[in-house]
């Protein structure tokens, strides 16, 4: 295996690991607030597809961006109305923002099937332009992979450095406490619903407009679900969904190096890896209780009335 | 003396009860219809053709009809599969994943066994898709049972993983000559039966009569007396000696046992081969649909047929309409939408 194949499996895994951690910390925020989406899959479908078609339509990619990250936020607004509005249950919410996810992005998506575009531009890593060009094409990074590390720590600070942050972590431990001492959770949980589908937004903007560069029904793959798994594996922190990101890019390099070394693993079987280690680390933390889970996810806020 | 007054008041107004759940559900129906109308306006479709499409063609004619009762075998029992767990107030999210290792149990019993007679080798499927099931609901069962890790979040997170095993077990042994994404055709002695000429199957009955068991069970047994204390007060049940840890195991095995048979029903009566990502997500429907009725037998039996309408409906949309199979996905959800935010038709309280 030559130093060339390590550096570009390194460089995929980068690209796959960027919009899986910008979902993932969209979805710390929601969970934070004391709501699960699991129709995150559906959410990134809508912005993926979005996003293309306006990457497609008006030729800027930054403006697809922009449209898929907004695209993100409605959507998530959406599932806000069904679950703090409408107050249904979240997981079944979910699901159906899911459905509704498969059906609207093909919709709007079909007629784009098979279009280019301008791909978000690449930019060198500084210092790198002294390198052969065939090593240095392979760290050429967009600006969203540039940006993921500040905002995982910009999330953090958001969380746990400001007021907004302590009130949303309020809402997701106790509702009524948060709404005792004159917050008001509803609202709360608006907010985080819409600020956590516009960080899903650029994770799948990254996907069609940077990544795969091209629109496919269902293209997502997954990583909606792959997403609410990091979260949990990261126990509800932006920092260490960080490792997340990283476990699950580390399974993807893992399947190019066996691919490339002729090591006769099935690639199905490394694709579950994240999903089988995520098991693994909630059993190895279950059992000491300290999983940190916000204590009223999942639970409905029936008012204060 | 106000309150009272207040609640002569309320009941004058009010509608007959029947009445009102009829105009309710209608009322849901026409808006999740209406609102799919406007999207359908939007793209430029003819919303009152469609809608014309979509139901002659289902309820328009035999074979349409028996399209539906085709599409619906599987959600009745992946909806029974979430229903039965529900009951102890277990959520199992893994119906998908459940049938994807019921499929491949099946499927295993079915390239094995070939030369067995069909009565002898359609109940070992059955029973080896039903083990397949129960085995895959085991681990959040387990896990659940000692207090360890919750079983929405491990039965979810399985869904994933399943159909990637099916993936290695297809690609890498069982797959065809031709095409390395499915099973050869089973041999006809593991193809489920089929009724009148149409692609409708025994699967059906076993969905029906496990409802009616399920009912009867729930309603008459000692079993189903000892379910509703659990889920009324799980602590209580267990100090009056209701065997807490072992219902739970049992009952959400019992729950991946029906998500497996759906799982051998489609791989064996529907498609007659095992194929990689063969479900259109009927173990997720299949949680949707038990969660619309609240676990109700009868609720799941409605609630299946308007959503197998709904599916296979949109089959013919997309040859007549020229719009995307995956649309008719919009107009489950919008449905879907309409039910969990339950707009109430006359002021009342919601349920």
């Amino acid at each position: 295996m030559t130093l060339l194949s390590i550096l570009g499996i390194l460089s995929s895994a980068i690209f796959s690991g960027t919009s899986l951690l910008y979902t993932a910390l969209g979805e710390v925020i929601d969970e934070r607030a004391g709501i699960v989406n699991l129709g995150l899959e559906g959410v990134l479908l809508v912005s993926a597809s979005s996003g293309f078609a306006a990457t497609v339509r008006y030729g800027n990619p930054y403006l697809g961006v922009l449209v898929a990250v907004i695209a993100g936020g409605l959507m998530n607004l959406l599932f806000g109305y069904l679950v703090i509005t409408r107050k249904a249950n979240q997981l079944a919410s979910g699901l159906a923002i899911m459905f509704f996810g498969f059906g609207l992005s093909a919709l709007i998506g079909n007629p784009y099937v098979g279009k280019s575009i301008h791909a978000l531009p690449r930019f060198e890593l500084p210092g790198l332009s002294s390198l052969p060009t065939v090593y240095a094409s392979l760290f050429k990074f967009d600006i969203l992979i540039y940006l993921v590390l500040p905002m995982a720590i910009f999330v953090w600070w958001l969380l746990f450095r400001t007021r907004w942050g302590l009130g949303v972590r309020a809402v997701g431990e106790n509702t009524d406490t948060a709404f005792a001492s004159g917050r008001n959770p509803r609202w709360i949980r608006y907010q985080a619903l819409f600020a956590g589908g516009l960080l899903a937004g650029v994770g799948a903007a990254h996907i069609s407009i940077a990544y795969a560069m091209n629109w496919t029904e269902y293209m997502t793959g997954g990583r909606g679900f792959i997403a609410v798994a990091l979260v949990i594996f990261s126990r509800w922190h932006p920092i260490r969904a960080i490792a997340g990101a990283l476990l699950f890019s580390a399974a993807v390099a893992m399947q190019l190096v066996l691919q490339n070394s002729g090591i006769n693993i099935s690639p199905f079987l490394l694709d579950s890896v994240p999903y089988v280690l995520t098991i693994l680390v909630l059993i190895a933390w279950g059992g000491n209780r300290k999983q940190n889970a916000p204590a009223s996810l999942g639970r409905v806020y029936q008012g204060s009335e | 003396m106000v309150q009272q007054a207040d609640i002569v008041s309320k009941k004058a107004f009010a509608f007959p009860r029947w009445l009102n759940v009829v105009l309710r559900y209608l009322y849901m129906i026409g808006l999740s219809f209406l609102l799919f109308g406007l999207i359908l306006l939007i793209t430029g479709k003819d919303p009152i053709l469609s809608y014309k499409d979509i139901f002659t063609s289902t309820l328009g004619s035999v074979y349409g009809f028996s399209e539906v009762i085709v599409a619906m075998t599987p959600i009745l029992l992946t909806g029974l599969a979430v229903a039965l767990p529900s009951r102890i107030m277990l959520i199992n999210v893994g119906a998908e994943g459940q049938l994807y290792i019921g499929a491949a149990f099946a499927t295993w019993g079915a390239l094995t066994f070939q030369t067995l007679p069909a009565w002898l080798l359609i109940p070992i499927m059955m029973l080896l898709g039903m083990l397949g099931g129960a085995a895959w609901a085991f681990i959040p069962a387990y896990l659940k049972s000692i207090g360890l890790v919750n079983e929405t979040i491990t039965s979810l997170l399985l869904n994933s993983v399943a159909p990637k095993i099916i993936g290695f077990l297809v690609f890498g042994f069982w797959h065809s000559a031709v095409d390395t994404n499915k099973t050869a055709s089973f041999v006809s002695a593991a193809r489920l039966p089929t009724f009148f000429g149409t692609r409708v199957n025994l699967g059906l009955v076993f969905g029906l009569f496990l409802l009616i068991v399920f009912w009867l069970i729930m309603k008459y047994s000692r079993w189903g007396l000892e379910m509703r204390a659990i889920g009324g007060n799980p602590q209580a049940s267990r100090r009056n000696g209701v065997p807490l840890k072992a219902y739970i195991i049992i009952v959400f095995c019992l729950g991946g046992a029906l998500a497996g048979l759906a799982g051998m029903v489609q791989a064996s009566g529907y498609y007659g081969l095992l194929l990689t990502n063969f479900s259109i997500g009927w173990g997720f429907m299949g949680f949707l649909i038990s969660w619309l009725v609240a676990g109700d037998p009868f609720g799941i039996l409605i609630m299946s047929f308007l959503i197998s309408v709904i599916l296979s409906g949109g089959n013919l949309l997309q040859i007549t309409r020229g719009v995307p199979y995956s649309i008719i996905n919009i107009l489950l959800a919008l449905t879907l939408f309409v039910v969990l935010a339950r707009p109430a038709f006359s002021k009342g309280r919601k349920t």
